[in-house]
Order: C-alpha cells, then sequence, then structure tokens
C-alpha cells in the first residue's frame, strides 16, 4: 500500500492539528520549517490564481477589476501560448530521451575498469556543475558561433559549410546545451545505481550463457528501473521551466521558435506587465508540473521508510 | 567478467573519448580565458598559444567582477546557513522522534518542491517589489532558503536515520537530555552528514539562475547574472567572457567533484543511494 499518500492535503491537516494537546518538545523543532514551507506555498500559489482572474497592468493603473476568465481566453486563443506550451514539450522530450537513454549506456560503460576511470567520470560529470548562464554563453560563443565557433571551425576543415546554428536551427541548439548539462547528471544517478547491482548476478546470468547484450537487457535495466524514473521524473521538475539558456541565448526567439512557457510567463508578466495575462500562464505551468510530482511522489513514497 | 585485452582497450577508448567530448567545451573555456581576445577568434582557433591573464585583469578592473562574486558568495552562504537552521531540527525530530504523521510530512515538504518558479514568478516579484526586497542580497537568501529547504530536510532525515539506535539510548540512559543528546552525540556523528547537505545547498544556490536573473538588476547580482550580462552582442569578448565564467565555475566544480556520492542522495531524496 502506502503509495496512496495525498501530498497537499497530508500535512497540512497533518501537524497542524490538535493545537489543545500537550505537545512533545519535538513539535516545536519541526513545526518552523512546517510553517514557513507553508507560507512559501500557499501564499504565492494563491496570488497567482488570484491575479489570473484579474486585469492588472502594471503599466496601466486605470485598469483593474475582476476578470473572469478573459485572461484564460486570451491565453488560449493566442497561438503564442501554443507554440510555447509545444516547445516546452519538446524542449522536455528531447532532452528526456537524450539523457535517459545516453546517460543508462554511460553508466554502463563508466561501471567497466579501465585505466583512470576515476578521472575520466570526473570529467564526464563536470557539466552538471556548471551554472546555466555559463553554459550557455560558451556553447553560444566559444562552440557554436558560426564564424569563430570551435563547430563552426571543423566544419570548415572537413570542408564543409558552417552552421549558423541558432538562426538556423535554434530549438535544436538550446535542447543540445540543456541535455549537455542534464547528461551527466543522469549518468551521475544511474552509475550509482548500477553499482549497487549484485555482481554475483551477473555473474551466475555469465555462467548460464547469457551474452553482454541478453545481460543489459535482463538484469541491468531491471534494476536501473526506479533510478531511471527518478531520473525522468526529477529531470522533468527543471526541465519543465528552463530559462537561463534561453534567456541568454535567443530570448526566446527567432520569433517565438524557442520560446517555452517560462519564458512566455517572464516576458508576458516582466516584459509586457501583463499580470493577469502572465499568472494565467503561470496556473498552466503549476498544473503540468503537479501531473509530474504526482507520479514522482508516489515512487519515492514507495521506497520510504519511517 | 572476462575480457579480451582488445575488449578492453575499446572500452578504454570509448570511456574516455565520451568523457574528454563532455569536458571539451570547459576546457575550451578555459584555455580561452588566457588567450588574448584576438587570439581568442581566431580562425582556425588556435591550440598553441602564449597564455596571458590580461582577460583576467581587464574583467577584475572593469567588470567589478569582486562584487558580483562576494554577492554569490554572501547568498549562497546566506541561504545555505538559513536553510540549515530550519531544516537540522526538522530533520532530527522526524527521524528520531518520528510520529503516525512524519511520512506525510516529508511527503508533502517534498510535493513543495514540485511547484514550478515560473509559476509563481509574478506575485514573488511584486511581493518583493511592495515590501522592497527587489535586488537585495537579503530577499535572495530569503528565496533560496525556502527553495532548497524540503531537500536539504530530505537529505539530513536519511542521514540521521543511519545513526544507530542504540547510541542513542546509551546517551539517554546516561541521562543526557534531548538538548545534550543533540550537541554531544549526535552532532559529531552526523557532521560530516550535515557538511555534506550544506555542500549541495551552496552548489544549488550557486548556479541557481532563475530567480537570480528575474530579482536582482545591479545591487546584489550574483555571478549568474553577472555572466548573462555578457550575451549582448556589443558584449562579444570571448577571452573576457571565458575568463569570468572560468572563475565563476571552477570554485564550485570543485565542490560538486568532492561532494558527487552524497548528492546522488541529496537530489533523489534518497531514493538512489
Amino acid at each position: 500500500m502506502s503509495t496512496t499518500v495525498a501530498p497537499h492535503a497530508g500535512a497540512v491537516s497533518g501537524p497542524a492539528e490538535g493545537a489543545g494537546q500537550r505537545r512533545p518538545p519535538s513539535f516545536f523543532l519541526l513545526a518552523p520549517s512546517v510553517a514557513v514551507l507553508l507560507l512559501w506555498m500557499i501564499v504565492p500559489l494563491a496570488l497567482t490564481l488570484w491575479f489570473s482572474f484579474q486585469r492588472y497592468n502594471l503599466l496601466d493603473p486605470t485598469v483593474g477589476g475582476f476578470a473572469g476568465l478573459d485572461n484564460y481566453e486570451f491565453l488560449v486563443t493566442d497561438p503564442d501560448f501554443w507554440a510555447a506550451l509545444a516547445n516546452t514539450l519538446v524542449l522536455v522530450g528531447s532532452v528526456l530521451a537524450i539523457t535517459v537513454v545516453g546517460g543508462t549506456l554511460l553508466a554502463v560503460l563508466f561501471d567497466q575498469e579501465f585505466p583512470g576511470r576515476n578521472v575520466a567520470r570526473l570529467l564526464a560529470i563536470a557539466p552538471f556543475f556548471v551554472m546555466p548562464t555559463v553554459s550557455a554563453l560558451v556553447w553560444k560563443n566559444l562552440m557554436m558561433h558560426p564564424i569563430y565557433g570551435v563547430l563552426g571551425s571543423v566544419a570548415r576543415g572537413l570542408g564543409l559549410e558552417p552552421v549558423d546554428w541558432f538562426a538556423d536551427y535554434p530549438m535544436f541548439s538550446v535542447i543540445v546545451i540543456v541535455a549537455w548539462q542534464w547528461l551527466p547528471f543522469a549518468l551521475l544517478i544511474l552509475l550509482t545505481a548500477v553499482q549497487s547491482l549484485d555482481h554475483e548476478q551477473k555473474e551466475a546470468a555469465r555462467m548460464d550463457g547469457a551474452g553482454p547484450v541478453s545481460q543489459f537487457f535482463f538484469i541491468t535495466l531491471p534494476h536501473l528501473g526506479r533510478a531511471i524514473s527518478v531520473v525522468v521524473m526529477i529531470e522533468t521538475i527543471f526541465l519543465l521551466t528552463v530559462f537561463a539558456e534561453i534567456f541568454v541565448t535567443t530570448s526566446g526567439g527567432p520569433g517565438n521558435a524557442t520560446t517555452n512557457l517560462a519564458f512566455l510567463i517572464y516576458a508576458r508578466a516582466l516584459l509586457q506587465f501583463d499580470v493577469g495575462g502572465g499568472s494565467a500562464g503561470g496556473v498552466v505551468a503549476i498544473i503540468l508540473a503537479n501531473i509530474v510530482a504526482f507520479f514522482l511522489v508516489r515512487t519515492i513514497a514507495r521506497r520510504l521508510e519511517v | 567478467m572476462k575480457q579480451t585485452a582488445a575488449q578492453r582497450a575499446l572500452i578504454a577508448a570509448l570511456a574516455w573519448g565520451v568523457a574528454l567530448l563532455l569536458f571539451f567545451p570547459i576546457l575550451w573555456m578555459v584555455l580561452t580565458s588566457f588567450k588574448s581576445e584576438v587570439a581568442a577568434i581566431a580562425t582556425p582557433p588556435q591550440l598553441l598559444f602564449e597564455p596571458t591573464l590580461e582577460s583576467y585583469a581587464e574583467v577584475q578592473s572593469r567588470a567589478e567582477y569582486l562584487r558580483f562574486a562576494l554577492n554569490s558568495v554572501v547568498v549562497s552562504l546566506g541561504g545555505t546557513l538559513l536553510a540549515l537552521a530550519f531544516a537540522v531540527p526538522a530533520a532530527y525530530s522526524m527521524a528520531f522522534h518520528p510520529t503516525e504523521r512524519t511520512r506525510g510530512t516529508l511527503l508533502w515538504m517534498l510535493s513543495t518542491k514540485m511547484l514550478p518558479p515560473v509559476g509563481v514568478l509574478v506575485p514573488i516579484y511584486l511581493l518583493f517589489r511592495t515590501v522592497g526586497a527587489l535586488d537585495t542580497r537579503t530577499g535572495l537568501v530569503v528565496i533560496y532558503a525556502l527553495m532548497n529547504l524540503p531537500i536539504l530536510v530530505w537529505m539530513l532525515f536519511t542521514f540521521f536515520k543511519e545513526v544507530p539506535k542504540e547510541i542513542l539510548e546509551a546517551g539517554r540512559m546516561d541521562g543526557a537530555r534531548t538538548g545534550g543528546e543533540f550537541w554531544h552525540l549526535l552532532l559529531p556523528l552526523t557532521l560530516p552528514g550535515i557538511a555534506s547537505t550544506g555542500l549541495l545547498s551552496l552548489i544549488l544556490c550557486w548556479n541557481e539562475a532563475f530567480w537570480s536573473l528575474n530579482l536582482t538588476s545591479s545591487e546584489a547580482a550574483p555571478l549568474t547574472a553577472f555572466i548573462a550580462s555578457f550575451s549582448s552582442p556589443q558584449g562579444l569578448f570571448f577571452a573576457k567572457l571565458s575568463a569570468a565564467s572560468t572563475m565563476a565555475v571552477a570554485p564550485i566544480l570543485v565542490f560538486g567533484w568532492l561532494s558527487q556520492r552524497q548528492l546522488v542522495r541529496g537530489l533523489t531524496f534518497g531514493a538512489v543511494k
């Protein structure tokens, strides 16, 4: 059982109830954290919902009042919104596919014995610790710049025409940068999981005549199941709100080619000062994230022993 | 597994090839940072060049690198210490005095982490504007502490759970009270766990680039925002960008390498150890 946890309801009523009883001292150790997290969750959430039903533009104080569903109607009839939603899904989906498949293969590879293994592992996981603005600008300028970038030089060296990545393949370029940051994350988690695999089991399978490929599919992959699902869900949470990489490279363009939901909300609220519209977008982002969160919390709940 | 020499060589070559390919952009950034601006945009790219520190000096003198770096240090340390001050007691209480609600509380804390920052950007921005917290270090410290609190509670909880119950019971028999138990028994035992939790928090704060880009402009802007200022076309100086980036990345990369094991635990909420 234990998978039927209602995360939001569970603890909201949990620590707060029974106000009249005598409390153990440990209650006072836990209460501050619960209180600030409750505030951190409830207040912005309530405000986002409230604003999403308001006419509210920071530039025009004369506009105001209850908007009903106007902000949502404006949002869903805006082609930019659907483009942003599609871009978000393409970005999340592509990066997930690259990092999970690549991360699994690399985890198996780096689990093998070879000279300098520890150093090679450190190099491979390094991109995860690079701050997003640095990754984005290093890739945009040093790697992908059509004239001065390394990729352009490689192309010329091979007698090919250099590609202007961000002009011709903007979404692909963003995907490359984000995947470069998250592949090491998947590798790090999955490698840890591979190393916890019982080697006697693999040995037994080998004795029974299983080749490396069937060992991978029948022993390693099933063993990695939970780790992979955790990677997928944690990455999804972060990838749904990729922002800095787009902010410093394409600013959502050209046109709306790389505008994802996060960037759309930012542009609505902080560039066009449309608080109501931005908030309506925020509500959509929260709903998307909660669909993923539901599964993540269930998976982790199964593992939790208290 | 028995492998032939050829297979072993292939594995080594493949693994090293992938590792170097993934690391290449970082390596190239470090190399470029030691070039002059002219050498940095030479085509074809120069592998051999006369190293110079002029970009580092330039970034330092013109762009006030140190001010941004100080902001990064202050908000990362501040956010981490504030979060630990809340998380250590909470995790202690749940690990050593669990009640029937502990499980629900933990999962609820995890679920707060699922609220996408962009979903609450608008109200936080307006709240900050109202109370004058925009572009202040205090504002970022509070946001960072709240943002990481659930992860820190979880990570500390899994560390505290590993402390053998017998040790605590022995302490209690000797008459240690809750406070004393914590300071004299638990703290020494769990200090490595608390340290790596703090380290993870430092890494996450240092690299955070959503709130820092949206809530700061100049006064409190940390390095993430400083680097972003190089994105304008006028700022296209490869060597200077590389020097600033190298300085921004180097310290946290070392921290990350040191704590990779514990990081897995923290980032997966204890689901993968």
